[in-house]
């Protein structure tokens, strides 16, 4: 009896091994399914988040914030500081600088929840490598108009 | 266990496993003393990544703790953000819409799919399988990329807000999910074949690190670890909450209280974990996904509460003591692996090191959740 089970205990074990293996081969013969990094890349999905960026007036191109400090106040790390002046006979207040600490930041989303205006939302870039830390420290009004004089170029 | 390993005048050593070891997964390390390859007591030793989150979450309003909570066990982030949501939305008296409690459980469910897979994966690879780790690495992406396109991240989740959710689910998703179950349904048997049936797996697990339920009641283990030692303890059933009553599902329990049953729960909790998705999916409401009348600084009345959900290790407690600011007086969470891991000392005794490490991998253990 002892015998018959070891033999039985052995030829169950080997099948295991082969169902296994059948298995692996199975999907080796399957189409691959990794992407191919540096040559291809994924398109971020609309929700994606990452930094914050600031939303242009799409009229005038100028930032449609108006410098309440609230994304400020509701950042949990402190990653956020804005500086704004009223011009002389101006009605609002012109946003003047807009850094984010993208180091300490967390992609919580409360700053643009806390918004009441738009003009904070996040953007797609993922690809972020920077060789120093104050890489990492962006001046997003410069940012902005970065990519309207680009538009302006394209178009 | 062996003669050798109780057998006091026998000359021992101490072997430092950890804090960088390829098996404890993060930064945790167990000083054994060992008898050749004998356990004779195992200590764990904590703390090197305590973070404070309890103390952070007294210096910040309730609403900046959020991101932290995802950050204690980043594989089953979803849960945790849901319990501590859940505390604040009960101290604070804020109902939450329909709606918003279905997607609630949507996605954390597939959160508890995606961190049963990865489980799966590193627990084979610890026991030296490298293929299945691959396979589920493959179906956990899917996951990854359905909650990316919800919630805008893959892995620390800040997706529930007070009285609701972040932004409400659409199409693709319902039927990204819908192809996803369809998908891993076909995939599971090839797993059991592949892992579960394999002779060298049951070897290694079979009768392996066996825990009583008398050591997972005495050391408060709960999770896959209690239901595997055949203890029927899930706090979705036993004290159920959102709209968890609204479905049908089964609380797998085994009561070997080996390595094998705990695997065996965790397998079985990823179907029943495709069940309650599948039912939360077609009664799915329709409606808002945010309460309306949320205050933008809430302050809980003054007072002391505490609420507790399944995450995917176990039960993830939250008490809070409000004094009626903006600011909470005490947060305290009570996370599932400190207590899972608690029991490893008296549980290890006696044991193989290499039985030791596969039954501290069957305790699914995430540091920074043990730390905080």
């Amino acid at each position: 009896m002892i015998m018959g089970a070891y033999f039985k205990d052995l030829f169950g074990g080997f099948w295991s091994l082969i169902v296994g293996l059948a298995i692996t081969i199975k999907y080796f013969f399957q189409p691959v399914v990794t992407l191919q990094y540096p040559h291809e890349s994924l398109k971020m999905t609309p929700r994606f988040r990452g930094h914050i960026d600031l939303v242009a007036d799409p009229g005038t191109g100028e930032p449609l914030c108006i410098v309440c400090g609230m994304c400020q106040r509701s950042c949990p790390s402190g990653c956020i500081s804005l500086k704004g002046e009223k011009p002389e006979g101006a009605k609002k207040k012109v946003l003047t600088a807009y850094t984010l600490d993208f180091t300490r930041c967390s992609l919580c989303g409360l700053c643009v929840e806390s918004c009441n205006f738009g003009a904070i939302d996040f953007s797609k870039e993922y690809n972020l490598a920077g060789p120093s830390r104050e890489a990492y420290v962006f001046d997003l009004l410069k940012r902005l108009k970065d990519r309207r004089s680009n538009a302006d170029a394209d178009a | 266990m062996s003669e050798l390993a109780l057998s006091p005048n026998q000359e021992t050593f101490v072997l430092n496993l950890g804090p960088q070891h390829p098996a404890t997964h993060g930064v945790l390390r167990v000083k054994l003393v060992m008898d050749g390859e004998y356990i004779v007591s195992a200590e764990p030793v904590l703390g090197y990544i305590h973070r404070m989150h309890e103390k952070m979450g007294e210096n910040r309003t309730w609403a900046q703790f959020m991101p932290n909570t995802g950050r204690l066990d980043y594989l089953g982030a979803l849960s945790y953000n849901h319990g501590y949501v859940k505390a604040v939305e009960r101290a604070a008296g804020i109902e939450v819409p329909e709606r918003a409690e279905y997607i609630r459980v949507i996605t954390v469910e597939l959160n508890r799919i995606a961190s049963h897979l990865l489980w799966f994966g590193a627990f084979v690879l610890d026991l030296g399988g490298f293929t299945p780790l691959l396979y589920a690495f493959d179906d956990r992406e899917m996951i990854l990329d359905l909650l990316e396109s919800v919630t805008g991240a893959r892995l620390t989740f800040c997706y529930f807000r007070f009285g609701g959710v972040y932004n409400d689910i659409d199409d693709d998703f319902v039927t990204g999910t819908r192809e996803f179950i369809k998908r891993l349904r076909k995939r599971l048997p090839d797993y059991h074949n592949l892992v579960t049936k394999n002779i060298i797996m049951i070897k290694r697990l079979k009768d392996v690190g066996v825990i009583s339920a008398e050591m997972c009641r005495k050391y408060g283990a709960t999770g896959p670890v209690a239901r595997g030692s055949g203890i029927d303890y899930d706090v979705r059933r036993s004290e159920p909450y959102s709209v968890y009553p609204e479905f049908d599902f089964d609380i797998p329990v085994y009561h070997e209280g080996d390595s094998m049953a705990r695997y065996m729960v965790r397998m079985d909790e990823i179907e029943q974990s495709m069940r309650i998705v599948e039912q939360a999916l077609d009664r799915l409401p329709d409606g808002p996904v945010k309460a309306e009348k949320v205050p933008k600084i809430i302050k809980p009345a003054p007072g002391d509460y505490y609420s507790v959900v399944e995450a995917a290790r176990g039960t993830f407690g939250v008490r809070l003591v409000s004094d009626g600011t903006n600011t909470p007086y005490r947060l305290k969470l009570r996370s599932p692996t400190f207590s899972n891991l608690s029991l490893f000392g008296e549980a290890a005794r006696g044991m193989l090191l290499a039985d030791a490490l596969a039954l501290m991998g069957s305790l699914d253990l995430v540091i920074p959740e043990i730390d905080r």
